[in-house]
């Protein structure tokens, strides 16, 4: 590289206005990559966060999720038994027998109906989630048709306000209070007394079972004791976490799969651009060629120098497209969550994973657009490239 | 008498336009001595950039040898002819050629580029070019503002600052006024005569070649005496 970056980015800066189109149509591009990316991520961080270490959910066997799982009374009062099991100070095994389900509520901006995942839970249920806490109103009281809100969907439909009445299967019920899951997959959920809702939707069992382990570690005992056990065969645990993950990575698969697809088609519209540009940087300037080539600098240094030049436009077009998508941060999104068919709500998040990726991206676009007018740059005979004036 | 820095030995060159075959030169034979300053002349067409370009090394002969400095230069392969041009000639276009987003430091800086000078070497080497071309106050001025005698100037500086083995020059004074025609005249002159550079001019102007010590006439690709 023997040609001074200097004359590179002079001659960007020369040529400012197509410099400026070119790398915002490299900004574009790599805004939307990035996006995609960050939305992708999103989606994962929560579902993961909603999940905890400690935490064991026990489904039944090839249950692909919450919603199409049963665990029965008798198991789940078995399974309550097993020393791995942290109990509370009054002795009381901490966990959360849940009954999950679905209902339609009317969005307030969009008037559109939406889906929105209502869990039964058990009174244990703030001892299991330590990390959610009662933001206004107060806790539901069990044995009674009270239900609480998540903070993620409280402002989003109608009629989810406190001392409002809810039809949640052949029972009405009230809101007494809105909690605080912050950005986990809990906050986008109803909570009510699991046996009040099994009860309002004639259902025998349980969707699943929530367990605090005494120690992370136990699991694999855990997982080996109920395998041996002959009236549990037809449960499975997993952590929380991976359970979480699971459901989130279909989403994220969707997301990426579609954004990538969008971005590939883009970038042919980015590389196209900057190679336009370049092969009129490399026309306007043939005679520099040349006499760069007459005073001793070879053709790998004309091609390096245009490649650069290259590679500096979508350079910058990468930051500034990982800067506006960083804004991208402070706005939550929500859609559906194909794993649990219902509102989800989200933000993008910006990764250093993420913004290398798309700095390399944008970098990979400047150097296919570029490569060949660079190529030709360097092919250039110096006669003809000094006769060009 | 010692061997000529330049010897050109029975050179021709065609080019090809579509299929048809233009000669362009027949059969020069040229040679020029250590420390001189020739000027070529000739009919516009007749050959005389073509010569030029032959010996600075930037163009092949179809046949025939030049040898300059002892080297044979026609059985270079391109990266060591680029190699041998950095080190051993200067170039002086008509219209200057300086890179219009480069400094009067930065251009006359260029082939240092190529060199194994530091920073600081290279620093020197330009302020004395520069100095010697009088351009020592416009050393941070960009060629858009610069006059076009002061841009050769420049360009002069740039050919001097890695001090080849010669210097050429195609019609150097070709874009310029009188009186900076002059200037230009006067600064290869001194090139010449003070700093003993061989200096290969082609030109136009009698007044021009006037300055050199000797003129050779090309006309129709073959030298004339
Ligand atoms: N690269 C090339 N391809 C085809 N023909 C060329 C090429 N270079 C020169 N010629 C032809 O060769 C002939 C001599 O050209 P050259 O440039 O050497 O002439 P010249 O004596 O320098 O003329 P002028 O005084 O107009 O600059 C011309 O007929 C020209 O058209
Ligand atoms: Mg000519």
């Amino acid at each position: 590289m023997k040609i001074p970056l200097a004359y590179n980015l002079r001659n960007l800066w020369t040529r400012r206005l197509t410099t400026l189109l070119t790398v915002g149509g490299i900004a574009l591009v790599v805004f939307v990559f990035a996006a995609v990316l960050m939305l992708a991520h999103g989606v994962k961080a929560t579902l993961v966060s909603t999940g905890s270490d400690n935490n064991v959910i026990i489904l039944r066997k090839s249950a692909q999720s919450e919603l199409v799982s049963a665990v029965s009374r008798e198991s789940a009062s078995l399974i309550e038994t097993f020393p791995e099991i942290a109990a509370d100070n009054t002795g009381k095994p901490i966990a959360s027998a849940n009954m999950v389900t679905i209902i339609n509520l009317r969005k307030k901006k969009t008037n559109d109906m939406g889906n929105v995942t209502v869990r039964g839970v058990s009174p244990q249920i703030l001892a299991v989630h330590p990390e959610v806490t009662m933001k206004t109103g107060r806790m539901l009281q069990f044995g009674s048709n009270e239900i609480v809100i998540g903070n993620a969907i409280a402002d989003e439909f109608d009629g989810t306000a406190i001392g409002q009445k809810i039809q949640i299967g052949t029972s009405v019920w009230t809101i007494v209070g809105l909690f605080d899951a912050g950005k986990t997959g809990f906050a986008s959920e109803i909570w009510g007394d699991t046996e009040q809702l099994m009860l309002a939707f004639n259902r025998p069992v349980y969707s699943s079972l929530t367990v605090k382990l005494k120690n992370p570690n136990d699991f694999e005992a855990l997982k080996t004791k109920l395998a041996a056990e002959q009236r549990l065969q037809e449960l499975e645990p997993k952590r929380e976490k991976q359970y979480f993950e699971e459901q989130s990575e279909f989403m994220a698969t969707f997301i990426r799969a579609l954004g990538l697809v969008i971005t590939i088609i883009f970038s042919f519209g980015a590389m196209i651009g900057a190679m336009i540009t370049m092969y009129a940087a490399v026309s306007n300037r043939t005679v520099e060629i040349g006499t760069l080539r007459a005073l001793g600098f070879r053709r790998r240094s004309v091609l390096a120098a245009f490649l650069v030049e290259s590679l500096m436009l979508s350079f910058f077009g990468g930051v500034l497209g990982i800067i506006i998508a960083s804004l991208l941060q402070f706005v939550t999104f929500s859609t559906t969550n194909f794993g649990s068919f219902s509102e989800l709500a989200f933000g993008f998040s910006l990764t250093p994973d993420i913004v290398v990726g798309t700095l390399l991206f944008s970098l990979a676009m400047g150097f296919v657009g570029g490569f060949l007018p660079a190529f030709r740059a360097a092919r250039l005979n110096i006669i003809n490239a000094l006769r060009a004036s | 008498m010692a061997d000529a820095i330049v010897q050109v030995h029975s050179v021709s060159k065609s080019y090809h336009r579509d299929s048809i075959e233009i000669p362009v030169l027949q059969n020069i034979t040229l040679d020029v001595p250590e420390g001189e300053f020739l000027a070529l002349m000739g009919p516009s067409g007749s050959g005389k950039t073509t010569l030029l370009n032959l010996i600075a090394g930037i163009d092949r002969p179809n046949s025939g040898s030049i040898n300059v400095a002892g080297t044979n230069i026609v059985q270079l392969n391109e990266s060591a002819l680029a190699r041998w041009r950095s080190r051993n000639v200067g170039f002086v276009f008509q219209f200057y050629n300086l890179m219009p987003v480069l400094t009067a430091f930065e251009n006359v800086e260029l082939p240092l580029l190529l060199t194994h000078l530091s920073k600081k070497e290279r620093k020197e080497h330009v302020e004395t070019a520069l100095n010697v071309v009088g351009l020592a106050d416009r050393i941070h001025h960009y060629p858009k503002q610069l006059s076009g005698g002061q841009e050769q100037r420049v360009a002069i500086a740039r050919a001097v600052v890695t001090d080849p083995t010669i210097i050429v020059a195609d019609e150097p004074t070709g874009d310029l006024d009188k009186k900076s025609a002059d200037e230009i005249l006067l600064l290869m002159e001194r090139l010449n005569s003070e700093f003993k550079k061989t200096i290969v001019m082609v030109t136009h102007d009698p007044r021009a070649a006037e300055r050199a010590h000797t003129t050779q006439h090309l006309e129709k690709g073959e030298l004339i005496q």
